[in-house]
């Protein structure tokens, strides 16, 4: 279950960018965009769902999810029952309050990913990284999860 | 067009015409007293890979993302490769040459100030 917060819809036209171009641009990104990319990014069809990645090699899980624009301290992982929460709250920053907003397409608000690991990870050894708006996680595989070869000798 | 009389034996090998796709990256927009403000969203970009071009009164923003090194098998593969662009048409009244752009964290911020003339400006009133 997800808790997502109301976004205002967009507030008076835009004097300076061309409104008629933008309606354009936005009924063109309804047509291409992938039906899962619009569930995920639109405010329509809920809340901020970070678009994330996991990869796996012989020792590792990596796990990338695209945060942009977000404060090192203003996210949380948690790794519970098999399972890696990103989690995190995006805020406004106070200097809007005075200016007028012409357009706010940008989540504001908390967003929480869950991805299910397929085998168990050494939590001890786990390392993220945030650079460039991306989030890095790092999970290497419990020393009974790595892959063994196993020689058959035949007696 | 040119006659093309010899036949071709490997049609397949020819060069295909390449649909480039591009994301359109998020933004919000706000304006101050002075300036207008404008941020997008561009994961994955920084100031490398990123161009702001300005043409007569149209402001285009690319990012090319810098590719991380994936190793191992896919498992999810939510997170497009394909480069940010945007386009924005601006009015012919802000100050152009004292536009500013920072990436951090993958969040360009733009800063567009008004000219002079469009600026609120307090007149003194005499006796």
């Amino acid at each position: 279950m997800m808790l997502t917060r109301w976004q205002r819809p967009e507030l008076t036209s835009w004097p300076v960018f061309g409104r008629l171009s933008d309606l354009r641009t936005e009924i063109d990104r309804l047509f291409e965009s992938p039906f899962t990319e619009l569930a995920r990014t639109s405010s329509l069809l809920g809340g901020w769902m970070p678009a994330l990645d996991l990869f796996e090699d012989k020792d590792h899980f990596i796990v990338t999810a695209e945060l942009p624009g977000m404060k090192k301290d203003d996210i949380n992982l948690t790794v519970h029952d098999g399972c890696l929460t990103i989690s995190g709250e995006r805020r406004e920053e106070r200097k809007r309050e005075s200016a007028e907003v012409h357009r706010a397409e940008r989540f504001v608000g908390r967003f929480q990913r869950t991805v299910a690991l397929p085998a168990p990870v050494a939590v001890e050894k786990i390392t993220a990284s945030y650079k460039d708006g991306v989030l890095t996680v790092t999970l290497p595989k419990t020393e009974e999860a790595k892959p063994k070869q196993i020689e058959v000798k035949v007696g | 067009m040119t006659m093309q009389t010899t036949l071709q034996k490997e049609p397949r090998s020819e060069p295909q015409p390449v649909r480039v796709e591009y994301l359109t990256p998020p933004v919000n927009i706000y304006e101050t007293k002075s300036d207008y403000v404008l941020e997008a969203e561009m994961p994955g970009v920084n100031k490398d890979g990123l161009e702001v071009t300005l043409e007569g009164n149209e402001i285009t923003i690319h990012g090319r993302r810098s590719l991380e090194k994936t190793s191992g098998d896919p498992l999810v593969r939510e997170r497009s490769v394909a480069e940010f662009r945007r386009v924005f048409e601006l009015d012919p009244a802000l100050d152009t040459s004292k536009i500013s752009a920072k990436i951090e964290q993958g969040l360009l911020t733009l800063v567009l100030p008004k000219s002079p003339q469009l600026q609120p400006r307090r007149i003194a009133v005499s006796d």
